[in-house]
């Protein structure tokens, strides 16, 4: 008997290195299939990054703007009017004609004024109508937007090193360098990327309209969502009698989840703007779409969520005489809760990334004008991303992975939320 | 005193049984009746020909016993035979269990508990429950006891509340306990004063008949010891059914025994007789450890 015993330890003895061995190798497939994750998500990331942080500075030229009454064409300077429409552009071609006077051929001009984009005529209204009498016929340096071509160059450009031209001419790259080296070009933080809505100017192309519209959009998916989601997850975990409907009811949701996005869309399409004629292109509708596409995700993730209630607590509840509402919204909806934010969460973050059933209802229309309401119309995140990401500027393209990067941002504060509510809210017993 | 005097009769039986005629001498007893006292003079609950299916299974089967007013009933059995089932029925716990179904007529003071009209919510505050495993609702110590009363709008002061609270802790033996920490979680207390919070929230509504279903199933022995003290105090103002497994508690705790066996009420005694002296064969067998 002493024998056996010592032969069984002997066993396991001769086993066990074999077992350590095979453990260190299952803990090393694990960690390998962990470290591919993150390298993967890191080349995403530096890819993204690398792409995108330039979006976040822009190339502004210094030039001594001179507020000509005649140029500008303003004769009365308390009519408002006037100062509107007044010739902006004027005064700041001729402050450039004025630096670069060996200009003179057309030709040569329309280049030269190429390099200052479109819009800085509005920067300099905006500026002029602060106080319009104390600058009218003085001359003073501002700091006015260029045009893409010249930041992309600028951009690119890296000491003596080849540049990225682009468009620029000869004749352009020399008048940039000229700025270059009396130090009237700079580049400042991209204020306009986040304040402006969508430009064909680069330039001038920023991405708070998205922002606005996802915003609007992502409130009416969560404002139905969530409470039908969950009244729909109380009524099927706690009313509804188990049979074949709610079987069938069950497997249709399940199934719902898996169903292609752009299915929601032609729905929507189909529903919302030919049947009940509501609006192309704004959030309400893009709402309630994903409304249609996040429930089921919503409802699953809620009814997880009160069935891990413990069945102890609503027999204590219903056992002191508490009614099955009292019970359902005094003990299974708080324990419930953390789970079910968690889900909706997920939910919103799915919402916010989702292209295809947008496109359907009109939502990737070119919009400029940013959204303030529902149902002002609107484009969303991941959709003006997939616009700018099809452009043929190439100051698109740093436009188009910054607002990847504030995609991610976004998506990366709301499963923070999530983490967080979960722990605020979970109660231990 | 009275655990004393229980404990020997105990003893007392142990001896008896050996000297007594062997089981098959005894009386034969018809099939399916129910011998011994099941029923008292003016009963606080007032069950006949109980049947309880669980969708087409069976259960409980025609029982037919009484509660008389604070009286300690205990129900033994061996485990599986019903005895949850049955306690369960009377205060409608079984109308939260998909396919539950009761038949025959159970009366609270004369009035039939299950009739439509009825509403359960009443009911259960005057037919309270304890559980086997202690619950208490993740929230304070105070807010457990206060729950009851609040949802029955029992009091209208918070005044009044903070009595109904620590009178019923006390009634429990609990405030000595948690007077200090009424705002701590109640599932931060230990099992046994746990299962006391769960009794003083259960008289915080003051029910008139408490149902206990294995309350110290999940406790150590001076926690049982602790709950069983206070059934014995309870029972001066409370009409108490308890479903217990171990016939000491029984023999402890009640003044009647019923014993159930796969579904059927087989015995109901003065618990002293059913543990001297059980008159079905059953009975017998089973306080004498051949099932269980
Ligand atoms: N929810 C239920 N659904 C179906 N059958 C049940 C359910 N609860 C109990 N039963 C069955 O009813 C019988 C009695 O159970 P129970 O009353 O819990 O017994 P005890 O409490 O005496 O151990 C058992 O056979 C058990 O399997
Ligand atoms: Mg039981």
């Amino acid at each position: 008997m002493n024998k056996s015993a010592e032969k069984t330890i002997d066993l396991v003895n001769r086993n066990l290195a074999k077992r350590y061995r095979a453990e260190k190798r299952f803990r090393f497939y694990g960690l390998l299939s962990i470290s591919f994750g993150l390298l993967c998500l890191l080349f995403l990331f530096t890819d993204i990054i690398g792409k995108g942080h330039s979006a976040f500075l822009q190339t502004y030229v210094a030039l001594d703007i001179h507020f000509d009454e005649e140029v500008l064409g303003i004769d009365n300077i308390d009519d408002p009017a006037q100062l509107m429409v007044a010739n902006y552009d004027g005064v700041i071609r001729k402050a450039l004609r004025d630096q670069f006077s060996e200009v003179s051929s057309r030709r040569d001009k329309r280049a030269l004024y190429a390099l200052i984009s479109n819009g800085a005529g509005f920067d300099l209204q905006r500026e002029f109508s602060l106080n319009p009498r104390e600058l009218l016929g003085q001359t003073r340096t501002f700091w006015l937007v260029a045009d893409d071509d010249v930041d992309t160059y600028l951009k690119s450009y890296r000491g003596s090193g080849e540049a990225f031209t682009g468009r620029l001419s000869e004749q352009q790259r020399g008048w940039v360098q000229t700025w270059v080296a009396e130090e009237r070009i700079e580049k400042r933080f991209n204020r306009i990327f986040f304040t402006s809505g969508d430009s064909r100017e680069p330039e001038l192309a920023g991405i708070r309209g998205a922002i606005m519209g996802s915003l609007f959009t992502l409130a009416v998916t969560l404002v139905l969502s969530f409470p039908i989601g969950v009244a729909a997850a109380i009524y099927l975990e706690e009313y509804a009698p188990k049979n074949k409907w709610t079987d069938l009811i069950e497997v249709n949701i399940n199934n719902l989840a898996a169903v292609p996005s752009i299915i929601f869309g032609l729905l929507g399409l189909a529903i919302f703007i030919n049947f009940f004629e509501m609006p192309r292109s704004i959030p309400l509708v893009g709402g309630i779409v994903l409304t249609l596409m996040t429930l089921p995700t919503v409802i699953i993730s809620s009814r997880a969520a009160i069935k891990s209630v413990p069945p102890s607590i609503r027999e204590a509840a219903l056992g002191i005489g508490a009614s099955k509402m009292q019970m359902i919204l005094h003990h299974v909806l708080p324990l419930a809760m953390p789970g079910m934010l968690t889900g909706a969460i997920i939910g919103m973050a799915q919402a916010l990334g989702e292209t295809a059933p947008l496109l359907m209802i009109g939502m990737v229309a070119f919009i400029v004008d940013i959204p303030g309401a529902v149902n002002d119309p609107a484009t969303v995140l991941p959709v003006q991303i997939f616009l700018w990401s099809d452009s043929p500027e190439r100051a698109f393209v740093e436009r188009t992975s910054a607002a990847i990067m504030v995609l991610l941002a976004f998506l990366i504060i709301m499963n923070t939320l999530a983490v967080w509510l979960r722990k605020r809210l979970e109660r231990r017993w | 005193m009275m655990e004393a005097t229980v404990e020997s009769t105990i003893e007392q039986s142990a001896d008896s049984l050996v000297s007594r005629p062997a089981t098959g001498e005894r009386a034969p007893v018809a099939e399916g009746e129910t011998v011994g006292s099941p029923f008292v003079d003016s009963p606080k609950m007032a069950m006949r020909n109980v049947d309880v299916f669980y969708n087409d299974k069976q259960a409980i089967f025609d029982v037919s016993m009484d509660i008389g007013s604070n009286e300690v009933v205990s129900m033994i059995g061996p485990s599986g035979c019903g005895k949850s089932t049955f306690l369960r029925a009377l205060n409608r716990m079984n109308d939260t269990i998909e396919g539950a179904r009761v038949e025959g007529s159970l009366r609270l003071e004369g009035q039939d508990i299950y009739d439509p009209k009825l509403d359960v919510v009443p009911l259960r505050a005057r037919v309270g429950m304890v559980f086997q495993k202690p619950n208490p609702f993740p929230k304070s110590i105070y807010d457990n006891v206060a729950y009851g009363p609040r949802i029955h709008g029992l009091v209208d002061r918070r005044a009044d509340l903070d009595d109904v609270v620590e009178d019923s802790l006390q009634r429990a033996g609990l405030w000595n306990e948690v007077k200090d920490r009424l705002n701590q979680p109640g599932t931060g207390l230990s099992g046994g004063q746990q299962q006391r919070l769960c009794i003083a929230r259960t008289i915080a509504v003051s029910p008139e008949v408490i149902l206990m279903d294995e309350p110290c199933s999940a406790l150590d022995p001076i926690a049982t010891a602790k709950i069983e003290e206070l059934i014995a105090e309870l029972s001066e103002n409370f009409t108490i059914a308890i479903v217990t497994h171990s016939m000491q508690q029984a023999a402890r705790v009640s003044s009647r025994t019923a014993y159930f066996h796969l579904g059927k009420l087989i015995e109901v005694n003065d618990t002293e007789r059913v543990f001297t002296n059980p008159e079905h064969e059953l009975t017998e067998a089973y306080i004498t450890g051949r099932f269980g």
